[in-house]
């Protein structure tokens, strides 16, 4: 399209407060109505993404600060050649400073730790480094997290590729058979299925499948295992790094499904419920009439126009569940023994380890957070009815 | 014809119903006020109903179980570790089901061992006839033996340490009560040699150190036990008229250790009883419905007390948070504007703080007790929410024409706002807030199921602690997780239902859809 660059710089400077905005330009200049709407969401968008980052720095540095306020506790750190590495790093970090009046370490002021830790996070990408947690001692916190990644994103990926088309296919079965006994069975079924909690699931997947018919492995394998399994495949593994190609085999799949059942059966019933209402809802639309008067089969119908229309509010909801596949959920964790970002998360809070700690609470936050306005955004994209921030 | 032409004059027009008072018709039928319409669509929901009453069910149980058993959150027994629900009636029944017994696949010297403890407290221990079953284990046939154990009864005698005045206390119990506590001691001599045999004082007949030093019993020609018990040397005051199968004082009773205390070998649920009477909590013979935990704990009482905990920290939460959040979600929505845009943006900050970083920063930096931390916690981050649907609440109501009629009537703000708004939006705020309920007792449960909050102190517990602990002994030990997660699992359940039966109650447009 030829005008598409002029059309471009209006909408920035539009947005921006460019000067050219300060003579407003003709209003055919903004092409056409489609154009206005894609400007419109283009800067709510960018509103919406402002105020997620400003809340998420107000939260992020009152919890910095918070965390820093603590009486800082080097007693874990032991003494000893170890200990002094760890001090020296944290020195250089500009946790402490050596005072020569008493003759300690002391903490540095808690706005200068500020000011440096953000500077090393926006510079060096060094998020700091580990020192209350025995294992983790010394370790850089952004390689521990890397690594412990994996397994908590695959089980949530397996367990929302299992649980998104199920769900789906159960809700559009039990719309279409509304209130016959089908429809009753899975009404109830999801009933039971979304309130009981995810740890009696896993207490009872764990039991019966896992001990009582030794079906599946108890629990998530480690890396040195699948090693030992695939002895070729030994060379890609390094301890302390990303080894994703690790992740991907047999045995690592089977061991990983306990946890995956435990993880999709809440979400199963989320998705059936949900579908079913809105299907059940948009059925009985006067469009739907239509198509069939205009000579579509009941499948055709249910397919091409009340499928669409009601996954408008499902859709963004299967993309909010893809984003937060990231944090997991510490509940599985714990039980099936993963080694996660949630076990490091509960670790770090248990010993107290401030630079784990920060990162974790921020990189959850920052899920939590995107994934909200993800779906906010979502809804907007899919349907163009809905103006999004309207009043 | 032209209008003049009807031109009436006014003395034409008389006054119909002079001297008589007008007013409005009655209403031929009843008026519904809105609650009574709300109860009504409520009854005619029958899950909801359902559920209700589960909820009144699980609500008796917290509150009323602790003052029906004699049994405490801090009462203990070690030697009871572990042992399986039993219901009193399934048991006196004979049916196998909830009766104290589990099912056991042993080996031979532990069903010896059980056997012996049977042939010499006299009750049933072994309470199924054995089916003996070989199989191959590292390269050696091993044959198992597959019976229902009374785990209760499987306790049998233990050695206990009594000072010199307690041993003759429990001798003067047994004259006046009549029962043998004391069982004869065995001689320290003929102990089994093996480490972990060594202080078992079920092991009250001859035994040899068998191949791999395992205990291995010598049994006589006709096959039965040869007991050990320590003869009559006199050191032993045993005073008693209670004799072990009527031999008099043949045997020794106890052996004197260092300090004047007395190594006696008790039988030990009616030592447990004795236990009890001294200290008069109305505990008879050991029997948990819901079983012990690994401490010995009845889970009974443990469940109920932490069910009882999580209702009222829930119901004070969701109280709290429904005043302060409908204060300020009041507020915000009546007067809208700038006062809402900034108290929004204060309410978008503190909703996205995760409660997890709230709980571990009020646990490092305040000393206090973790029930007020959680409550603490669950309200700053919970008031949010009520606040939110407050506000929603507001917006829909205050531009209607009732508000305007009261406001030109010249109603206050205040009174506008509580008098007037409040009572059409608080159908939904009692709905939002009862779902509050499930939603803290999931979170406090979660929360010390993780271990992030610690709330077994002695005589307190929680129920994400039991599911804890039981979680451990899943495989060996499934009674220990089943009942609470039976308890968590009918709550979220009843919940879950009765709290949609109320949003359904509560929304008038679904009035007369239900026919």
């Amino acid at each position: 399209m030829g005008f598409a660059i002029p059309r471009f710089r209006i909408y920035f400077a539009y947005l921006f407060g460019h000067p050219t905005y300060l003579n407003p330009p003709r209003k055919e200049a903004f092409g056409s109505r489609a154009c206005v709407i894609i400007m419109y969401m283009f800067k709510y968008i960018c509103k919406r993404i402002g105020l997620m980052l400003v809340t998420f720095t107000i939260i992020f540095v009152t919890c910095f600060v918070l965390v820093k306020l603590l009486p800082a506790d080097t007693s874990s750190v032991g003494i000893g050649e170890d200990a002094n590495k760890i001090i020296a790093q944290m020195v250089s970090r500009g946790y402490m400073k050596y005072d020569d009046a008493s003759r300690k370490y002391i903490n540095t002021p808690i706005l200068e730790q500020l000011a440096r830790y953000l500077r090393r996070i926006f510079l060096e990408g060094d998020f700091g480094i580990g020192f209350n947690m025995p294992e983790y001692r010394g370790r850089s916190v952004w390689s521990v997290f890397i690594e412990k990644l994996p397994p908590t994103i695959l089980i949530n990926i397996y367990s929302s590729l299992l649980a998104v088309p199920t769900g789906i296919a159960l809700g559009i079965f039990a719309a279409l058979k509304k209130n016959k006994w089908q429809d009753h069975l899975i009404s109830t079924i999801v009933m039971v299925f979304i309130s009981v909690p995810a740890f009696v699931y896993a207490s009872l997947v764990l039991y019966i499948i896992c001990f009582k018919f030794s079906a599946l492995p108890l629990g998530v394998a480690s890396l040195p295992d699948i090693v030992q399994a695939y002895p070729e495949n030994g060379f890609l593994y390094v301890p302390g790094e990303f080894n994703w190609p690790l992740y991907f085999n047999k045995k690592m799949f089977l061991s990983m499904l306990p946890a995956v059942f435990s993880m999709s059966f809440g979400s199963i019933a989320h998705y059936a419920r949900y579908t079913r209402a809105e299907l059940t809802e948009v059925l009985t639309g006067e469009f739907m009439l239509l198509a069939r008067t205009k000579g579509l089969t009941k499948s055709q119908a249910t397919v091409r126009h009340a499928l669409r229309n009601a996954m408008v509010p499902i859709f963004p909801s299967i993309i909010g569940e893809f984003v937060s596949v990231l944090s997991g959920s510490l509940i599985i964790e714990r039980i099936f023994q993963i080694p996660g970002v949630g076990g490091l998360y509960l670790a770090s809070i248990n010993s107290m380890d401030y630079d784990f700690f920060m990162m974790l609470s921020g990189f959850y936050l920052l899920v939590g957070l995107l994934a909200g306005l993800v779906v906010d955004l979502s809804y907007g994209v899919i349907d163009p009815r809905i103006r999004m921030g309207a009043k | 014809m032209r209008a003049e032409d009807y031109k009436i004059s006014n003395e034409k027009f008389v006054l119909r119903q002079t001297g008589q008072q007008l007013h409005d018709e009655k209403f031929e039928t009843k008026p519904v006020s809105y609650f009574r319409d709300a109860f009504g669509r409520f009854t005619r929901n029958k899950a909801s109903i359902a559920a209700a009453y589960i909820i009144g069910i699980l609500f008796l149980f917290a509150f009323i179980a602790p003052i029906v058993t004699p049994y405490k959150v801090s009462d203990e027994d070690a030697n009871y570790a572990y042992v399986f629900p039993k219901n009193e009636l399934f048991y006196k029944l004979g049916v196998p089901f909830w009766d104290g017994g589990r099912k056991m696949g042993v080996t031979e010297a532990s069903y010896t061992l059980y056997r012996g403890i049977q042939e010499e407290t006299g009750r049933t221990v072994i309470m199924t006839e054995p089916e003996v079953r070989e199989e191959e284990y590292m390269g050696k046939q091993i044959s198992y033996y597959d019976f229902r154990l009374d785990s209760y009864n499987a306790v049998g005698v233990k050695f206990v340490l009594l000072k010199y005045e307690e041993y003759v206390a429990l001798q003067q119990y047994q004259d006046e009560n009549n029962v043998q506590v004391i069982f004869p001691i065995t001689d320290p001599a003929l102990r089994p040699e093996a480490e972990h045999d060594k202080t078992n004082a079920n092991i009250w007949y001859r035994t040899k150190l068998g191949a791999g030093r395992k205990t291995t019993v010598i049994y006589d020609e006709n096959g039965r036990f040869i007991p050990i018990y320590l003869a009559d040397d006199g050191r032993d005051e045993y005073t008693s008229r209670m004799y072990w199968e009527g031999d008099t004082k043949l045997y020794n009773y106890a052996e004197p250790k260092d300090g004047n205390m007395w190594n006696v070998r008790v039988d030990y649920r009616e030592y447990y009883k004795y236990i009890h009477y001294l200290a008069d909590d109305g505990i008879e013979y050991p029997s948990f419905l819901f079983g012990a935990n690994n401490a010995g704990k009845d889970l009974f009482i443990c469940l109920a007390s932490g069910a009882r905990f999580s209702f009222v920290l829930a119901i004070i939460v969701a109280s709290v948070n429904l005043f302060v959040g409908a204060v300020y979600g009041s507020i915000e929505g009546y007067y809208g504007g700038k006062i809402d845009l900034m108290m929004e943006r204060f309410v978008d900050i503190l909703a996205s703080i995760p409660l997890m970083i709230v709980i571990t920063l009020l646990k490092y930096h305040f000393n206090v007790s973790h029930i007020f931390i959680l409550f603490i916690a669950f309200f700053l981050t919970g008031w949010t929410g009520m606040a939110a649907r407050t506000r929603m609440q507001f917006y829909r109501f205050k531009n209607q024409e009732f508000v305007l009629v009261a406001r030109t009537l010249g109603a206050k703000d205040s009174r506008i706002m509580f008098k007037h708004i409040f009572p059409n939006a608080i159908g939904t705020l009692i709905t939002g807030s009862v779902l509050v309920i499930p939603n803290v007792i999931f979170s406090e449960t979660s929360l010390s199921y993780l271990g992030i909050i610690n709330l077994s102190t002695g005589s307190l517990t929680s129920v994400g602690t039991l599911l804890a602990t039981g979680q451990n002994f899943l495989f060996t030990y499934p009674h220990m997780i089943l009942f609470p997660s039976i308890f968590i699992s009918l709550l979220m359940l009843s919940f879950n239902l009765f709290g949609n039966g109320l949003r359904d109650a509560f929304n008038p447009s679904l009035r007369g859809t239900e026919e």
